[in-house]
């Protein structure tokens, strides 16, 4: 088969841009070897809200015939490699189209290769990642994820270190040669050209097994047919329930739907100190997505299964590192900070210390004008 | 009399690039073509899919490689009435929409076309809401259908392209005059990006003359009054003028289409899209992007001996009636695929399927005609919906199922 596909998944807004690049670039390249190629975005992922997994795909092929196959799919499926633009995405993707969790590694082919962008080791990666029952490979590109605004782009390289990458994990869908002679064209910057090469010649691969990953079942639900669906676009309330936590009797907890959940949006979370916390109810009130439970003794605790990290409760708290927002990869589930910490204080106090101290900084993306150059300098 | 004004193209810039490729969206292309069309007006307002136009067209303008008047309107309802009463002072306008947006002009849109004002736009077909869904349904533009619009559906960003440069030479003949939408499906079309043919300038303008409105045009040197107020003693005869423009509409285009092959070297046949119908004894109807499936699946069944083929019918306005007559005849079953539904209406059936039982009703050895729904709101059409359909479509040609009834494909139980 001559027909190469590629995923991309990104961040909504964020990594747009990014996401963009890398899929021109692909059929850039290809057009280099005679080939043609499609680049399209899937944006039933959208309206892109800050954060949200999103797609966009490459397909290569010497025929339009071949090409047609892929433009009529919805989520091509049996990518030859799968594209992911922020480690936190390894956790699984949950995008406004997609109904229930679906594992980063999903619509990769048997033996086909997943490129993430990460700081962090391939093993420790493979925690996260769902067992996908085939094997496959997994290769990563060494960066902080590279998050821009909708308007302005963060130009750090990461594209062409992924197109670089790429075509050492996947030479029969470009050569590196294309993608160089492609980057010079596209950008006509020497220094681009360079940091492909040099991401082509440090990327390396792992196997995964069959059954190597994380065992999380990811949360799915059927979807109701017409029959079944209540007639006039009427969704009933929820009604309010209490947490089914040990020591969780009284204070307040919103009914939530079971079948939306948004944490797979989310890059940074909420760390609550609970010790310093004054119940002045500021977070409790302007959390955009009603996030916060009350705890029977009055402290507001952030629900991890609705929090789509946007950091506003760390904006609005009046008290000084009560809230802080903590990148998403220090953690490994959605269990209640509220519950740890009434549990053991002590320990609660260590945990967090750790959190907070060791991750590595992330960024909402775009601020002020200038912001990207100014990262840039500050990296090289 | 012409007052348009030459534009002031970044200088820098060369003016011509010849011929060239590029890979980009069915909205890339269609800001190309206003680009290419010199068009001098254009009014926006953000709704998805349309508004990557948008982006597109104010790139162009801020690099420098088109000059227009831009104006970002606080609604669609003025966004279509700018470009409207641009249209009546000499300017070539472009305008477009999606969904519910385009319904907020549905005011601006019927006066459009009676005042015969060639406005051309782009409709980045959307669900109506409620809900507010994003992907493609092909009930927003077709509720124009009988206003006077034409109407046209691409399946490629090529043919986006080269469609709306047709629509401007169509829409501004003088022997045509009405406004001209064409239907660029959300998603599959607006946010796919292929290798695309951009003309030259010069080949455009070999193939598009410029707007000239003559006397028509308003203008202080021109002093006219369009659009009074008339009643039952006038109005039916401007609706017997529009309908007279609404036929001759139809030569125009098979002019324009025979241009363009002989200049472009492409275009296909005007109104309709024969695929594998040689010799077809079950023929599929369907427009827009849902072709790319169908084409597929007739591919398919091709290679197992089944004799398959596919009509895309690209102008929906004027309706193809002579083209599919032609290209129906024989076949022993129709199936048509409507992307847009008609609740209520004959057979329960989607707009072309009603559309298509009544073309073919004159024709002699009609075929049957079964009806299908499918890829509402987006929904993918699988290459194996298709063959589900062609099956169908089979049982209907042999009485074995209900052609007075419309079918579902694809829908939840
Ligand atoms: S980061 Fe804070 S404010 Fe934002 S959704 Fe999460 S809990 Fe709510
Ligand atoms: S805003 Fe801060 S201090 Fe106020 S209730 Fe929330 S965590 Fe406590």
């Amino acid at each position: 088969m001559s027909t190469g596909s590629v995923e991309v998944i990104y961040r909504g807004i964020f990594q747009k841009t990014l996401a963009k690049n890398i899929c021109r670039g692909i059929v850039f390249a290809a057009r280099k070897e005679g080939k043609i190629g499609i680049a399209f975005g899937r944006y039933g992922d959208s309206p892109e809200r800050n954060g949200i997994p999103a797609k966009q795909f490459a397909v290569v092929s010497n025929t339009e015939d071949e090409l047609q196959e892929y433009l009529s799919r919805y989520e091509p499926n049996n990518n030859d490699v799968t594209i992911s633009c922020d480690d936190t995405l390894c956790k699984g993707v949950e995008s406004w189209a997609w109904y229930g969790l679906q594992p980063i590694n999903k619509l990769l082919a048997k033996n086909g290769t997943l490129l993430v962008v990460s700081t962090q080791s391939a093993n420790k990666l493979i925690k996260i990642i769902h067992r996908k029952g085939a094997p496959y490979k997994l290769a990563t590109v060494k960066a902080a994820a590279s998050f821009s605004g909708l308007w302005v782009y963060k130009d750090d390289h990461t594209d062409v270190r992924l197109l670089g990458a790429l075509a050492k994990v996947a030479p029969h869908i470009v050569s590196i040669d294309s993608i160089l002679s492609a980057i010079k064209d596209q950008w006509k910057n020497d220094k681009k050209v360079a940091s492909a090469k040099k991401a082509y010649d440090d990327a390396s691969t792992s196997p995964v097994g069959a059954e190597q990953g994380s065992e999380e079942i990811p949360f799915s639900f059927d979807l109701p047919g017409w029959t079944k669906m209540e007639e006039g676009l009427v969704i009933r309330g929820q009604k309010s329930e209490q947490k089914n936590v040990a020591g969780w009797e009284g204070g307040y907890v919103p009914g939530r739907n079971e079948t939306f959940k948004k944490f797979s949006t989310r890059t940074m979370r909420p760390a609550i100190n609970f010790d310093t916390c004054t119940k002045c109810t500021l977070c409790w009130l302007n959390c955009p997505d009603t996030c916060f439970d009350i705890s029977p003794d009055g402290f507001y605790d952030a629900n991890m299964q609705a929090c789509c990290g946007c950091g506003v409760c760390e904006a609005v708290c009046p008290v000084e590192d009560c809230i802080t927002m903590v990148n998403e990869e220090a953690f490994e589930d959605n269990n209640s900070q509220w519950e740890m910490w009434r549990k053991d204080k002590k320990k609660y106090a260590v945990w967090l210390t750790e959190k907070i101290s060791n991750k590595p900084a992330r960024s909402h993306g775009f601020h002020h004008v200038g912001q990207y150059a100014e990262e840039i300098a500050n990296e090289s | 009399m012409s007052p348009k004004t030459a534009t002031a193209r970044n200088p820098d810039k060369p003016r011509d690039t010849g011929e060239h490729e590029e890979l980009i969206s069915g909205s890339e292309a269609i800001a190309h073509a206003c680009r290419l069309a010199d068009v001098d007006v254009i009014t926006a307002y953000p709704i998805r899919p349309y508004d990557t136009v948008m982006q597109y067209v104010a790139g162009m303008i801020s690099n420098g490689d088109f000059d227009c008047e831009y104006i970002v309107a606080e609604s669609e309802h003025s966004q279509f009435e700018i470009v409207k009463h641009a249209s009546a002072v000499g300017a070539r306008v472009f305008v477009g929409s999606s969904g519910v947006g385009w319904f907020y002009a549905f005011e601006a849109l019927a006066v459009t076309a009676g005042l015969r004002l060639p406005m051309v736009a782009m409709v980045g077909n959307r669900a109506l809401d409620d809900p507010g869904a994003f992907g493609v349904e092909h009930n927003d533009a077709l509720a124009v259908r009988d206003l006077g619009w034409m109407l046209c559906w691409v399946e490629t960003a090529q043919e986006a392209l080269d469609t709306a440069l047709i629509a401007y030479r169509v829409a501004e003949d003088t022997r045509v005059r009405l406004p001209c939408a064409i239907s660029c499906d959300g998603a599959f079309l607006t946010h796919s990006q292929a290798i695309v043919k951009v003309p030259s300038q010069k080949m455009v303008d070999s193939f598009l003359p410029p707007y000239d409105r003559g006397d028509k045009q308003l203008h202080p040197d021109n002093p006219i009054t369009i659009a009074p107020q008339a009643n039952e003693d006038w109005l039916m005869e401007m609706r017997k003028q529009n309908d007279m423009a609404a036929r001759r509409a139809r030569g125009v285009i098979i002019e324009a289409y025979e241009d363009l092959n002989k200049k472009f070297g492409r275009g296909g046949e005007p109104f309709i899209e024969r695929y594998m119908m040689e010799d077809a004894e079950i023929a599929l109807v369907g427009m827009g992007t849902l072709a790319m499936p169908v084409k597929v699946a007739v591919r398919k069944m091709r290679a197992q001996g089944k004799k398959v083929g596919f009509v895309r019918v690209r102008w929906f306005r004027p309706f193809p009636t002579i083209e599919l007559q032609d290209a129906l005849k024989g076949v022993k079953a129709v199936g048509v695929i409507d992307r847009d539904y008609g609740f209520g209406s004959g057979f329960h059936s989607g707009v072309l399927a009603n559309e298509l039982r009544a073309a073919l009703y004159p024709s002699k050895n009609r075929p049957k005609i079964a009806s299908f729904i499918a890829g509402l709101g987006g929904r993918e059409v699988t290459a194996d919906n298709v063959v589900e359909i062609t099956g169908l479509t089979r049982d209907a040609g042999n009485g074995k199922l209900d052609d007075q009834d419309t079918i579902w494909i694809g829908v939840r139980e």
